[in-house]
């Protein structure tokens, strides 16, 4: 069932519709949430106030955006709003960060210890349960903007561009903060699937 | 006088792809990352790899959400559900 047949079902007070809700977002929220506040359990506050809150101004819901970005605009604005919050600057330096360790590189920048495919890819990522799993436990490794720029990007596919307006970062910002992301989610799952530590 | 711009190396390359694959890289360096990635193998292998965990991400849910805390967000939802409809 799609959001918005959920939101209907809702609308008529239906308790599995919201839990249905709740399973598909909750996640996403709290992680969102961990951008702007600096503890777990405000993140779970903030994202426990951001259902009530939906609950409260569902039947104004009407429907211009959809209900994600709907409900994500719902929470940054409890969170930043939050008296818990600790409203992050995210300073962005493009020259630091490399995607890869540089001892992988020569003198000439070209591979010495090139990257091995990820040969149990298989085309159905559907199925391929062990890769959801290793990318679930690479991302929630990520530091707190990383997190929420690759959930919010890659996850839940929003725009950049809708990404930057939600964490009123540019998009410059949200590309670089989203290419280390990435970077560090590939490095991680090659380590892991290596046996490496990361 | 054109001035060609310097060739890519691996370790420029793969700062550049994140970007290349959401199609917001420059025209300029799409064809200089393109060039490189004609003649490098290692580069097309990083470069599915990362196409690889873009897209798995999209199968991803964030976390999984505790018995606990759907218990709280239940409780939530039957406060409100019972509530008086005063406002």
């Amino acid at each position: 069932m799609n959001d918005l047949e959920l939101v209907d079902r809702l609308l008529e007070g239906d308790e599995r519709a919201f839990t249905d809700l709740v399973t598909r977002y909750h996640g996403t929220l709290v992680r969102v949430a961990r951008y702007y506040v600096r503890t777990p359990a405000s993140a779970e506050d903030v994202a426990q106030e951001t259902w009530l809150a939906v609950l409260r101004s569902l039947s104004s819901f009407e429907q211009r955006s959809s209900f994600k970005t709907w409900l994500l605009r719902i929470l940054v604005n409890r969170a930043r709003s939050s008296g818990t919050r600790e409203f992050r600057t995210v300073p962005v330096d493009p020259t630091s960060g490399s995607a890869v360790a540089a001892s992988r590189f020569d003198e000439g920048g070209f591979w010495c210890e090139p990257p091995v495919p990820f040969t149990d890819s298989v085309d159905d990522r559907l199925v391929n349960e062990p890769l959801v799993h290793l990318v679930r436990e690479a991302i929630a490794q990520l530091p707190e903007p990383q997190q929420a720029v690759i959930t919010l990007r890659d996850v839940e596919g929003l725009s950049t561009s809708e990404v930057a307006d939600l964490l009123e970062l540019s998009d410059a910002n949200v590309r670089v903060i989203l290419h280390r992301a990435r970077s560090r989610v590939r490095a991680d799952v090659e380590a892991r699937r290596e046996g490496r530590s990361v | 006088m054109k001035i060609r711009s310097h060739p890519v190396v691996c370790r420029e390359a793969i700062e550049l792809m994140s970007d290349y694959l959401d199609g917001s890289l420059s025209r300029r360096d799409t064809r200089r990352l393109e060039e490189h990635l004609a003649i490098c193998p290692p580069c097309r292998t990083y470069l599915a790899q990362m196409r690889l965990v873009i897209s798995v991400s999209g199968s991803v849910s964030p976390d999984d959400l505790s018995p606990e805390a759907l218990d709280d967000l239940v409780e939530v939802f039957r406060r409100y559900r019972d509530e008086p409809e005063s406002s």
